[in-house]
């Protein structure tokens, strides 16, 4: 799928457009892995966020957005788009370039009672930020006893987009899920989109939503009960997207697309892979993902982010705490090169994981392949 | 500049084809002014409407005359203000007859004068921003007398306050010393700020502090019992053990929890301000910082934002000379805190921190304007920092002991408001030594009523990460309870479990 895109740029085109021409391609191969009930309608992550930032707004008069360019330009990738001309510059409020300003602002209202959502325009600039993000709204309630809650959500997209470099491409999930007082969620699909925010703007506690900046055009099947105002999805509980008894993957935000495209592939080489979407970084949902392995008997962590630390690190280590006897083989981790992202299409490319590195991965763990360094 | 009247006219089209322009109706002016000449009938740019920009084209580079700006309120205010600049603009008419030099500029922000004398404008002026005060180092009322604004209940509350301050802390200050807190920090010198500015708000306004601004606590209510609870952390503490010494927090007397790092407390006081605003609420935001905090990041993006959110916060700015061991003339090299505010565009006073009269009108009228007026507002007092920056610093070392000594004699708040409470005869040394030793009985007991409590039980280690603790908070809390049980020797006994 990169190859596609990375031809495509190299080509000449811009991100958008490339964006724009793959999506149906992209829609054609994730469409057929759905198992939704009643799969009427489609909807894009990004009309996702959008509509569940509206009905909250609207449902809550104290939930307030704000960021650089979420008013007057709708949003630096269109998320708010209609919302500071359905609730006036009170409620949607375009800030100056200041990171730390606006997070401390928004921090301060929370104290005071305001339910804001604050948007990083990636959470790479987040960095700017992360003192008022850590030591304030992550530590507060905890330090003042109680008397100082912190009902935020910041929220932003994270990760590699395409073509942007290092200072714009990094995952920051292990980084905030590794602070107690903080809530961390990644959602992958509309569903996902939908549920989660909601429930991190009715939360009472600081909530890290980390979004995906290509995923934001691509377009998911929506139930009829994902699409009602009140729906929510729990913070602490995985998603199986598909259910497999050979080898458990799992994944979050992007890389569930992945990991689900490499389940097809394994699929046709006669693995059945379960493949598990996270969805709550902090709590992980430990229960779901140990009940997985006592079953497969075999894991393959997938993120986007740095190796060292990782969030593959953590549940690699919760799986050997609860569930090392049913372990028949070593945890697998497939996590981003470890250095800063480079810019130039193919170094990229090599830099993020492919769907064949997952399925190598998975070959490995069912001792189907090579030894190790001749698949590497 | 024929260019740019070339593009003008184009504009000038635009907008005569377009007559959903509101300012159609107001009267045609000039916007580039050569010598006196007039040019075309032209609406300010910003009203035009043309055909949206495409999605993902970054704002800078959108023509200046954007799409939709006009239907936002935004855009209205931007009018506002070119037709106020095109005010100024007539009165700058008038002189250019006399002066060559004073011609107008149109640019983004308003319409702005020009010169040909290449001038740099100072790093410094000539004369330091003078400092308001009251008082005379000898309470003597400078100008007028003052006890109208302040009455005797008024005047005897603020004295007693601000001697009890200084005696609370000095008796916790050699508790730490003795072993029985781990740290203290004391406010020695900033008596009047304290009591003075906290006696100017009322219990509506929200305070933010930085660490120095215990009195503001002691005036609305704290007890020296509950002071004393915090610094020993123990279970009746409101803090429930969780913070070193000196992190007071009460949200019954709206006092923000003490947060360690400097001048976090800027843009939240923005952000509690922006709710009070929502809500409007006839109250303000008071937050208080050192001269040492103005060098965070956080100062420029608090006092930036609050003037364009137009947040009624009254920023404090305690210039006591030394941030620990660094001197002012190494902390900026600006006149002070007082200068700085113009630059974000907020309204600013130097007022002499030691004179309790000063700091209390000062900040009553303060809060009227932040509160009547919905701006922010920066006051910078003049102090001393008298004693050590905490038990961790030992100043000597950095600074000569005469200076000290000099501020701590001379200098000092509270007998300077003495001299005026006694010479209204609101007061005399008969009172002035019952309240003392009444004072110094009652921290003394409140220290060890403290000490006896026992600390915090250990459920408190895990409540309140979250509103509701998760599943594996409960499962290490059963963990531990489990090893206490099986190793109970490997845990102290004063831990109640």
């Amino acid at each position: 799928m990169f190859g596609v895109v990375r031809q495509k740029v190299s080509a000449g085109g811009s991100p958008l457009t490339i964006l724009g021409q793959t999506l149906p391609f992209l829609r054609a191969v994730a469409s057929p892995l759905r198992s939704y009930s009643s799969a009427a309608k489609e909807m894009t992550v990004r009309d996702a966020l959008n509509s569940a930032l509206d009905e909250e707004m609207s449902a809550d008069p104290r939930v307030f957005l704000m960021g650089e360019e979420v008013g007057e330009y709708q949003g630096a990738y269109k998320i708010s788009k209609g919302l500071l001309d359905k609730y006036g510059p009170d409620r949607v409020l375009d800030t100056p370039i200041t990171e730390a300003g606006f997070t401390g602002i928004g921090v301060g209202a929370a104290y005071h009672g305001l339910k804001p959502v604050v948007e990083f325009m990636t959470f790479n600039f987040s960095m700017q930020a992360i003192d008022h993000i850590i030591n304030s709204a992550a530590k507060s309630n905890y330090m003042s006893a109680g008397q100082l809650s912190v009902p935020i959500v910041f929220r932003g997209p994270n990760g590699a987009a395409a073509g942007v470099g290092a200072q714009h491409s990094q995952c920051y999930a292990a980084w905030y899920a590794s602070c107690p007082g903080l809530k961390v969620l990644a959602p992958y699909s509309s569903e996902d989109a939908r549920g989660l925010l909601k429930a991190a703007i009715r939360d009472p506690d600081p909530v890290v939503f980390l979004e995906n900046e290509l995923l934001y055009g691509e377009s998911f099947p929506v139930s009829a009960e994902v699409l009602d105002s009140s729906f929510c999805l729990p913070i602490g509980k995985a998603k199986i997207e598909k259910e497999g008894k050979d080898v458990t993957i799992t994944a979050f935000s992007k890389m569930v697309g992945l990991a689900l495209q490499a389940a097809d592939i394994l699929a046709k080489e006669g693995i059945n892979a379960e493949v598990i979407n996270l969805r709550s970084i902090r709590p992980l949902d430990r229960a779901t993902i140990n009940a997985s392995v006592r079953k497969t008997n075999r894991l393959v962590t997938v993120e986007e982010g740095f190796p060292q630390h990782g969030i593959g690190a953590e549940i690699c280590t919760s799986v050997v705490e609860e569930s090392f006897g049913y372990l028949d083989a070593p945890v697998e981790r497939i996590a981003g090169a470890d250095v800063p992202m480079p810019y130039a299409a193919n170094l990229e490319r090599t830099a993020v994981p492919q769907v064949e590195d997952i399925v190598r991965a998975a070959k490995r763990a069912c001792y189907r392949s090579m030894p190790m360094a001749a698949a590497a | 500049m024929a260019t740019w009247f070339r593009r003008t006219r184009a504009v000038s089209h635009h907008l005569r084809r377009n007559d959903k322009c509101p300012s159609s109706s107001s009267s045609p002016r000039a916007i580039l002014d050569l010598q006196g000449a007039s040019a075309p009938v032209m609406q300010p740019p910003m009203s035009v409407r043309i055909r949206r920009a495409t999605d993902g084209i970054s704002p800078a580079r959108l023509p200046i005359f954007s799409a939709k700006r006009f239907e936002s309120t935004r855009a209205e205010k931007h009018l506002q203000l070119l037709q106020e600049a095109e005010a100024v603009e007539d009165d700058l008419d008038d002189d250019n007859d006399d002066d060559d030099d004073a011609q107008v500029l149109d640019f983004p922000g308003g319409k702005v004068a020009f010169t040909s004398k290449m001038q740099f404008i100072s790093e410094s002026s000539e004369k330091r921003v003078p400092c308001y005060r009251v008082l005379d180092d000898y309470g003597q009322p400078i100008e007028y007398d003052c006890s109208a604004q302040v009455n005797e209940e008024l005047a005897v509350k603020m004295y007693t306050d601000m001697v009890t301050l200084q005696i609370m802390d000095a008796i916790f200050y050699e508790a730490q010393r003795q072993g029985r807190i781990s740290f203290y920090l004391t406010s020695m010198g900033e008596e009047a700020i304290n009591i003075a500015s906290a006696a100017a708000l009322t219990d509506d306004d929200v305070v933010l502090p930085q660490y120095r601004e215990h009195g503001v606590l002691l005036w609305r209510g704290f007890t020296l019992q509950e002071f004393a609870n915090q610094c020993f952390g123990n279970k009746v503490d409101y803090g429930k053990g969780r913070q070193m010494p000196i992190h007071y927090g009460s949200n019954k007397h709206n006092y923000f929890t003490v947060s360690s790092p400097i001048a976090t407390q800027l843009p939240q006081a923005v952000g509690a301000a922006y709710s009070l605003k929502m809500d409007k609420r006839s109250a303000c935001v008071a937050a208080y910082f050192g001269d040492g905090g103005t060098s965070e990041g956080d100062f420029h993006a608090g006092l930036n934002f609050a003037a364009v959110m137009e947040a009624p916060v009254i920023f404090i700015c305690r210039n006591n000379g030394w941030a620990i061991s660094t001197h002012i003339r190494e902390q900026f090299r600006s006149d002070g805190i007082v200068v700085r505010g113009q630059a974000y565009g907020i309204r600013s006073i130097r007022v002499d921190g030691n004179d309790a009269l000063a700091v209390y009108s000062a900040v009553r009228e303060a809060r009227e304007m932040a509160i009547k007026d919905q701006k922010p507002i920066l006051i910078e007092v003049l102090t001393y920092r008298v004693g050590h920056h905490s038990t961790s610093d030992d100043s000597t070392k950095y600074r000569p002991m005469d200076e000290i000594e000099y501020w701590k004699m001379s200098r000092n708040p509270v007998n300077r408001f003495r001299k005026w409470v006694e010479r209204n005869m609101w007061w005399d040394d008969k009172r002035e030594a019952e309240l003392r030793n009444n004072i110094r009985t009652q921290v003394l007991q409140a220290i060890q009523t403290a000490e006896k409590y026992e600390k915090p039980p250990l459920s408190e280690l895990f409540r309140d990460v979250y509103e509701t603790p998760p599943s594996n908070l409960h499962e290490q809390e059963s963990q531990l309870r489990e090893t206490i049980k099986r190793h109970p020797k490997d845990y102290p006994l004063d831990v109640p479990v």
